[in-house]
C-alpha cells in the first residue's frame, strides 16, 4: 500500500465525507444485524442486577440466603404455579454419608433413574440423568465393554450382571479441585454439591470425572409443571438455569433430613444401601466391614464413598445357585 | 508532563486514523475479515440466548473445536518468542527489524484465546466470579488465566512502547522494555505448559494424562508459529515498504526445522509406549488413529495430519525448501498438520470413549463452526491493522513530529480531543 494520505489535515472533502459516513451506516446496521439475536433473550430477571450481584454460597449472612430463598420462591411460583418448600438445609453433626450397592442383586430395571429425575427436578428435555446403569458381560469388569442403552423385553438377562454408576462422592474429588471459581465443593457430610448461582460453565470438573458423573444444562432445562418437587434445597434440587453444572446430591433434601435417597427407596431388589459411615450401627458399616466390596477405578485415587459388594452365595435374580460340592468330598 | 500526554493521545489517535486508510485491496480485506467476523458474532449471538446446544458438544464430548482452537492457537502465541530469543539472546541482525511483527502476532493471539474461551463459558455473564472467588492456585485454569493475562500486557507493553517511542521519534530506553522482553521469553513458555498442565493433570482422561503432551505442545507451537510468521512475514513484505530480508525467513526454516523433528519424534514416542503397552489406556488413541468399531470420524483427520506433517519435515530437511516457493508450501502443510493433531486430535478423542466406556462422536455444528471463523476473522483483522500501523511508524513516515508540522500543534489536539 502507498503511503498517500498517511498524514493529512483535517480538510475533508465532500466525496470522503460522503464516503465515510456511508460506511460509518452500513458498519452500524451491520452490527446491529449482527447482534439481531439477543432480541430472543428470554428470562431476562437471569441477567438482573440482583443476580449479577449476588454472592457465593459460603459468603451470604443467614438474612441475603434467607432473601434469596424468597426470591427463588418467586421465581418458582411464577413458573411453576406452585410454591416450593425450600430450604438451606446443612449438613448433620457427626455424619458422613456412604452408599452401597449390591451388584448380584440389582436387575437393570432402571427405576432408580427414573425415580431420580423425578426427585431431583432434572430437565425433561433434553433430558439429564445422574444414573447410567452399565450392562456388564459376565466375568468381566471392563466398562468399555459395558451396554448404556440395552433395551430388551425383560430384565435381567442372564447373561449379563447391571452396575449403576452415579456421582461417587469422592473424598478427593477431582471435580473440586480443578473448579476455578470454588462453585463445587465438599460438604462436611462428604456431599459434593454445587452452587448453581456461581457456576460459570466452563465444564472443566466434567472433563475431570472419572466417574462420568456430572451433567451440564446445554439449554434451558425444560420441566412439565405437574411434574415439580416442591420439596427442594438450595444446594440440590431446586431448579437450574441453562449453562451450569448439576449432578447427584445424594438427594440431600432428603438424607439430611433423615430420609432415605429417592433411588433406595424405589429399588425393588433392596441392591441399595444407604446410611451414615461413622455410625457402627449403620447398615452401611455393616456391609463395609462384613461384605467383599470393590470402588470402581480405585487407581483413579478419588477415594469413593459408593461401595459395590455381592453377596456371597450368587443371587436369586441370576442363574440358581449350583450345589456347593467339592468333588471327593461326598460323603 | 502536559506534552507527554498530548504526544500519548496523538499516538492512539493517529494509530485508530491509519488503520482506516489504505488501498482498495486492504479495504477489501478488512471488509471481507469484518462480514466474516459479524457472522461470528451473529452465531455467538444465537448461542448466547439459546446456550451451548447450539454447538456440536454433549455430556460424552464436553469440549470441542472452542478448546481445541484455544490450544492451538496458545502455542501460536507462545511461539513468538523463537524471534525474540535469537534477536535479544544471539543478537541475530536478520530478525532484528521483523521481530516486532512476532510480538504484535503474539497480541492477536492471545485475543483469539481469550475470545475462544469465552465462546466455551455456559455462563458468560458471571466472568466475574474469577475475579470475586478464584481457586487459585489449586485448579490449572486459574494459572491459565494469569498467564495468558499476563502475556498478553507484556507483548501490549512491549510492542506499544516501542511504536511509541519511534513515533515520537526517540530512541527507546532499555530499562524500559528490555527486562520486559526476557520475562516475556519465561512467560512464553509457561502459558503453553500451563496450558498443557489443564488437560495432563487429569487422571480421569487417560490419553491426557500422560507428562510428555506438554514438552509435545512446545515442540507443535514451535513449528506452527514460525511457520506462520514466515508466511505473514511475506505478506507484509509483498503489500508495505517494510523490508524482510530473506535471511530472516531462513533462520525461522531453520527453527522449524529443529521443532518440527522434536515434535515428530515425541509423538512416535507417544505413540509407541501407547500402542506397544496395548493395555486399556489405548482405546482414545486408537479411536483418533483406526476408530472402534463403526466410530471412525476423526481417522481421516489424523491421517491427513500425519501426511501433511511429513510432507513437511521432508521438505524442510531437504534443500528445495531454499526455494521460497517450496518452504511456503512446507509451512502451510505443517501449520494444518499441527491445527489438526494438537486441536481436534489431542482435545477430541480424550473424551471417547467416556469414563464409562460409552463411545459419542463429535461433530461441529454450524453455528460453532461459524464462531470460530469469525472469532479468527476478527484476529487476523486485529493483526492486520497492527501491521497497519506499525509499519510507517517504524520507517518513520508517521512521526508525530510530520503530523505536528502537517496540522499544527492545535489541529492535532483538537483531533484529539474530538476522538
Amino acid at each position: 500500500m502507498s503511503s498517500d494520505g498517511l498524514i493529512t489535515g483535517n480538510g475533508v472533502s465532500r466525496r470522503s465525507f460522503l464516503r465515510t459516513g456511508v460506511a460509518a451506516a452500513s458498519g452500524v446496521s451491520a452490527m446491529a444485524a449482527a447482534l439481531s439475536p439477543l432480541a430472543g433473550l428470554k428470562d431476562l430477571d437471569e441477567f438482573s442486577l440482583d443476580h449479577w450481584l449476588k454472592k457465593h454460597y459460603k459468603e451470604m449472612t443467614p438474612e441475603e440466603m434467607e432473601t434469596t430463598l424468597e426470591r427463588i420462591r418467586e421465581e418458582v411460583e411464577q413458573r411453576y404455579a406452585v410454591r416450593p418448600d425450600i430450604r438451606d438445609i446443612k449438613p448433620l453433626d457427626g455424619v458422613e454419608f456412604v452408599y452401597a450397592l449390591n451388584i448380584s442383586r440389582c436387575i437393570g430395571c432402571r427405576r432408580c433413574v427414573h425415580a431420580c429425575v423425578a426427585e431431583n427436578n432434572q430437565s425433561r428435555s433434553p433430558e439429564i440423568q445422574y444414573i447410567r446403569v452399565l450392562k456388564m458381560e459376565k466375568g468381566s469388569i471392563n466398562l468399555e465393554t459395558s451396554d448404556h442403552h440395552y433395551d430388551p423385553p425383560e430384565v435381567p438377562e442372564h447373561d449379563s450382571y447391571y452396575m449403576p454408576v452415579q456421582c461417587h462422592q469422592c473424598k478427593k474429588p477431582p471435580c473440586v479441585k480443578v473448579c476455578p471459581v470454588e462453585a463445587t465443593w465438599q460438604e462436611a457430610d462428604g456431599i459434593t454439591v454445587i452452587d448453581y448461582d456461581w457456576c460459570i460453565g466452563c465444564r472443566y470438573c466434567e472433563a475431570a470425572c472419572p466417574y462420568w458423573a456430572r451433567r451440564f444444562n446445554f439449554a434451558t432445562p425444560k420441566l412439565p409443571k405437574d411434574k415439580l418437587n416442591a420439596n427442594m434445597a438450595y444446594l440440590s434440587n431446586r431448579p437450574r438455569p441453562k449453562g451450569v453444572m448439576e449432578k447427584c446430591t445424594f438427594c440431600l433434601q432428603r438424607t439430611r433430613e433423615g430420609r432415605m435417597p429417592a433411588c433406595l427407596e424405589v429399588c425393588p431388589t433392596g441392591s441399595r444401601k444407604f446410611g451414615n459411615v461413622l455410625d457402627p450401627e449403620s447398615e452401611v458399616s455393616y456391609i463395609l466391614r462384613e461384605k467383599r466390596i470393590f470402588v470402581l477405578k480405585e487407581e483413579a485415587g478419588t477415594l469413593p464413598r459408593f461401595f459395590y459388594y455381592f453377596d456371597e452365595r450368587g443371587s436369586r435374580f441370576h442363574d440358581p445357585l449350583i450345589p456347593l460340592t467339592v468333588e471327593g468330598d461326598t460323603p | 508532563m502536559k506534552s507527554a500526554v498530548v504526544g500519548y493521545i496523538s499516538f492512539c489517535w493517529q494509530c485508530i486514523r491509519i488503520s482506516f486508510r489504505g488501498t482498495r485491496l486492504y479495504f477489501l480485506w478488512m471488509t471481507l475479515l469484518s462480514v466474516i467476523a459479524l457472522l461470528g458474532l451473529n452465531a455467538y449471538c444465537k448461542q448466547f440466548v439459546h446456550g451451548l446446544v447450539t454447538t456440536g458438544m454433549t455430556d460424552q464430548v464436553s469440549w470441542g473445536m472452542y478448546i481445541a482452537n484455544f490450544t492451538f492457537l496458545v502455542g501460536l502465541a507462545a511461539a513468538a518468542v523463537m524471534l525474540v530469543i535469537p534477536v535479544y539472546v544471539y543478537r541475530n541482525m536478520d530478525l532484528h527489524d521483523v521481530v516486532i511483527f512476532g510480538e504484535l502476532f503474539a497480541v492477536a493471539a492471545i485475543i483469539m484465546c481469550i475470545m475462544f474461551v469465552t465462546a466455551d463459558l455456559g455462563r458468560p455473564d458471571r466472568f466475574h466470579h474469577l475475579l470475586l472467588r478464584i481457586n487459585f492456585p489449586m485448579s490449572m485454569l486459574t494459572w491459565d488465566v494469569f498467564a495468558l493475562n499476563g502475556y498478553l500486557l507484556l507483548n501490549l507493553h512491549i510492542c506499544g512502547y516501542l511504536l511509541y517511542t519511534a513515533y515520537r521519534g526517540r530512541k527507546p530506553t532499555k530499562l524500559f522494555y528490555i527486562p520486559f522482553v526476557f520475562i516475556a521469553i519465561f512467560w512464553a513458555v509457561s502459558i503453553h505448559t500451563v496450558t498443557a498442565f489443564l488437560y495432563v493433570g487429569l487422571g480421569s482422561r487417560p490419553m491426557w494424562n500422560s507428562a510428555i503432551i506438554g514438552p509435545r505442545f512446545l515442540a507443535s507451537a514451535f513449528a506452527a508459529g514460525p511457520a506462520f510468521i514466515i508466511l505473514t512475514l511475506q505478506i507484509v513484505r509483498r503489500f508495505t515498504t517494510h523490508e524482510v530480508k530473506d535471511e530472516a525467513l531462513f533462520t525461522l526454516r531453520r527453527i522449524i526445522q529443529v521443532a518440527m523433528i522434536i515434535n515428530i519424534f515425541l509423538l512416535v514416542c507417544e505413540l509407541f509406549t501407547e500402542f506397544y503397552t496395548d493395555s486399556a489406556h489405548l482405546a482414545s488413541i486408537e479411536y483418533l488413529f483406526f476408530g472402534l468399531g463403526d466410530h471412525k470420524a476423526l481417522v481421516p483427520w489424523i491421517w491427513t495430519a500425519m501426511a501433511m506433517n511429513m510432507t513437511s519435515v521432508i521438505l524442510l530437511m531437504l534443500p528445495v525448501s531454499q526455494s521460497i516457493r517450496f518452504l511456503n508450501v512446507a509451512c502451510v502443510l505443517a501449520i494444518f498438520g499441527i491445527w489438526i493433531e494438537k486441536g481436534m486430535g489431542l482435545i477430541i478423542p480424550a473424551f471417547v470413549p467416556t469414563p464409562l466406556g460409552e463411545i459419542v462422536e463429535y461433530a461441529p455444528t454450524w453455528n460453532e463452526t461459524l464462531v470460530c471463523f469469525g472469532i479468527w476473522a476478527f484476529g487476523i483483522l486485529f493483526y492486520t491493522m497492527s501491521v497497519r500501523v506499525a509499519v510507517p511508524i517504524l520507517s518513520g513516515e508517521l512521526t508525530y513530529k510530520l503530523v505536528k508540522a502537517r496540522n499544527g500543534g492545535e489541529a492535532v489536539a483538537s483531533a484529539a480531543a474530538g476522538q
